[in-house]
């Protein structure tokens, strides 16, 4: 009796996997093949007009951080790389860091409203999603831009004679991505927020917490797990950003994504690309472990 | 009228929540003196306001008008964080990303007393509410009785010159609640911090305070021990809320209350002819035969036996339904039938005359 039980679950074990064998298919291929060539690629040498040819290389490794010197052909450490990997990283964290500080009021309120008119406020953060990206960066191109709109208002009120040469900066790529990923770090703030219970505000402030204290003994404890969500959707796609510093940063301002791009096309050097995919893959892989396992450190509450 | 031992005056305390149309009057001008080392009970109905004249103590919400002093000084506008007072939450409200000894700890962290200090009275804290093995445990960790613990604790380890419970024992089983009312009287005794309880169960209210204000629709109605509570109501409200009581409605000719033929009851001097509404504990009402000297005529519906004693429910002759409270005798004697007529008396000091 006992035999049979066994095997008939185990029956039904094989035949889920069976059953499901199409569609882990469809997903090996479609996720983890596109990564496989391009590990494949990063080790082969460039084709001459894009493209790779077969011959097995470390030059496209060794090209993320030297460059060989066209004269001499001596191995140099590529500057413009470092200072490219350095902008993102700065960026990334920087935008982090202030859709953080701008977001968390922002869910605050939204989670303290009445609740019928909490779902109001959530649909008025979600609206930009319901643009193109590219379009709603198009829109703050031309806000900041030299005759955009924020210079001429600023020039007609006579704050500035000149105007501010704000866009193809970095700045303006900040500004931009704060923009785009600021409703992703209010929506996971706002989840845990909601979650809080507020009659610790009064425990807190019965113990002679100040307003100050309750926030960062009590506020910030608690809806830790939504700050860590909200800084890593924030954070993981700001690195490997491309529509924003490719509209905002200009041509100079670029960042991975875009330098990933440039070896693609006018680069031609799809090996340099592809190694520099892998790389960002791996470094966001390792941060968000990194990340996680020390936010899980002191107490997985929630 | 600052008295030596008076802790806490409330005067002319007014707190309305809205405004407008909207506008809620929860507190209607209360006064009240609590006095040091006192365990002092609000009780009442939900909605009495009991709970929002405590939140104006611990300084969770601000009076509308009127002045709360504490040892003579006003703290009705100070923030909950510069009032010497910590409150037991109806729920707890414990930090749950700190362990026991971190949510006793915090109050003191915060007044920034020095660590060996805090050490010190986390641990003489614990052992107060009997916690000690469980210093370290997460708070969701812990089952409701030991939550309560934790939060008196927490509550207590500040020292504050006074100690606010909000319905502290609502959650609990019976069990564990008439356990924590002895652990409660316990804990104020040994600490001598004065403690403000609210609930709605009358029981506890007489079975633990020193005082009690019985509150209702925004008002004290009457402040006493439980004994003056329970044997001198001086309103309707209070006599029904506080036990089980018989209200009887009397003329009043020339100073006395008149019941019926030959039942009359002398009234305190002055009192204006009219009528008056008297009360009579179950327990205080003696059955006689019929047409007793001093009765009045009453018909037996039913009675309901209890053990130690049963109800019988009664029928006056202007049609006024009592119960009356018999001690089982000894003999176990059946009680009195259905349908039969009865003489009903009290002796005149157990009748108390309300205030309409």
């Amino acid at each position: 009796m006992q035999e049979t039980e066994a095997t008939r679950e185990a029956a039904q074990v094989r035949r889920n996997w069976l059953l499901s064998l199409p569609a882990l298919c469809l997903l090996a291929a479609g996720a983890i093949g596109p990564l496989f060539i391009m590990l494949v690629y990063s080790f082969l040498t460039p084709g001459k007009y894009g493209n790779v040819e077969w011959i097995f290389s470390l030059d496209a490794w060794r090209g993320i951080l030297f460059t060989r010197d066209i004269f001499d052909d001596t191995l140099k450490l590529a500057d413009a790389h470092l200072t490219i990997f350095w902008r993102s990283v700065r960026l990334s964290f920087m935008t982090t860091v202030f859709t953080f500080v701008v977001g968390f009021p922002t869910a605050w309120f939204i989670a303290t409203r009445a609740p019928r008119w909490r779902a109001f406020w959530l649909f008025l953060i979600t609206i930009p999603f319901w643009t193109n990206l590219l379009i709603r960066t198009f829109a703050i191109n031309q806000i900041i831009r030299n005759e955009g709109f924020l210079n001429t208002a600023l020039i007609k009120i006579g704050v500035i004679s000149e105007p501010l040469n704000l866009l193809y900066t970095d700045l303006a790529v900040f500004v931009g991505m704060t923009y785009v990923y600021l409703p992703l770090m209010v929506l996971p703030l706002y989840a845990a927020i909601e979650r809080f219970d507020h009659r610790l505000l009064e425990a807190g402030y019965d113990l002679y917490a100040s307003r100050l204290a309750v926030l960062r003994r009590i506020i910030f404890p608690t809806v830790k797990p939504g700050i860590i969500a909200g800084s890593i959707l924030v954070f993981i796609p700001s690195l490997g950003a491309y529509v924003t510093p490719r509209i905002l940063g200009g041509g100079r301002n670029m960042m991975i994504g875009n330098f990933i791009d440039l070896q693609f096309g006018q680069g031609r050097n799809w090996p340099l690309g592809a190694s520099l995919s892998v790389l960002l893959l791996v470094v966001v892989t390792a941060a968000l472990l990194i990340y996680v396992r020390f936010a899980n450190r002191d107490g997985g509450h929630g | 009228m600052s008295s030596d031992d008076a802790l806490i005056e409330i005067v002319d305390v007014t707190k309305a929540f809205g405004a407008g149309e909207r506008r809620f009057l929860a507190l209607g001008g209360v006064n009240a003196t609590i006095r040091k080392g006192e365990f002092f009970t609000l009780l009442g109905p939900s909605g009495c306001g009991k709970t929002t004249l405590l939140r104006l103590i611990a300084g969770f919400e601000l009076p509308s008008s009127g002045e709360i002093r504490l040892d003579g000084q006003e703290i009705g506008h100070l923030p909950p964080f510069r009032r010497p007072v910590n409150t037991v939450f109806q729920n707890y409200a414990l930090f749950p990303h700190m362990t026991v000894a971190q949510n006793i700890a915090f109050g003191l962290e915060m007044l920034g007393k020095p660590k060996a200090e805090i050490a010190a009275t986390v641990e003489r804290m614990l052992t107060l509410v009997k916690m000690t093995e469980l210093a370290g445990r997460r708070t969701d960790q812990l089952s409701g009785g030991q939550q309560q613990r934790v939060a008196l604790a927490r509550a207590l380890a500040p020292q504050p010159k006074l100690l606010l419970l909000d319905e502290p024992l609502s959650a609990l089983d019976l069990k564990l609640r008439k356990e924590m009312q002895v652990e409660l009287k316990r804990i104020q005794h040994e600490t001598g911090i004065t403690f403000i309880f609210v609930t709605h169960d009358q029981e506890e209210a007489l079975t633990m305070s020193d005082r009690i204000a019985v509150m209702s629709r925004g008002q004290i109605l009457q402040i006493g021990t439980p004994r003056e509570i329970y044997a001198h109501p001086t309103n309707r409200f209070v006599a029904d809320f506080i036990g089980e009581t018989n209200f009887l409605r009397a003329a009043v000719k020339g100073g006395r209350a008149v019941l019926g033929p030959g039942v009359e009851l002398p009234l305190a001097a002055g009192t204006a002819d009219g009528e008056v509404t008297l009360a009579i504990r179950p327990e205080h009402i003696r059955l006689v035969p019929e047409g007793a000297a001093g009765a009045l005529s009453a018909t037996v519906g039913d009675a309901t036996y209890f053990g130690t004693d049963s109800h019988v429910h009664l029928t006056l002759a202007d049609g006024t339904g009592i119960v009356a409270r018999q001690q089982t005798d000894p003999e176990g004697t059946q009680g009195p039938q259905a349908g039969a007529v009865l003489g009903v008396t009290f002796p005149p000091s157990a009748v108390q005359v309300l205030e309409d």
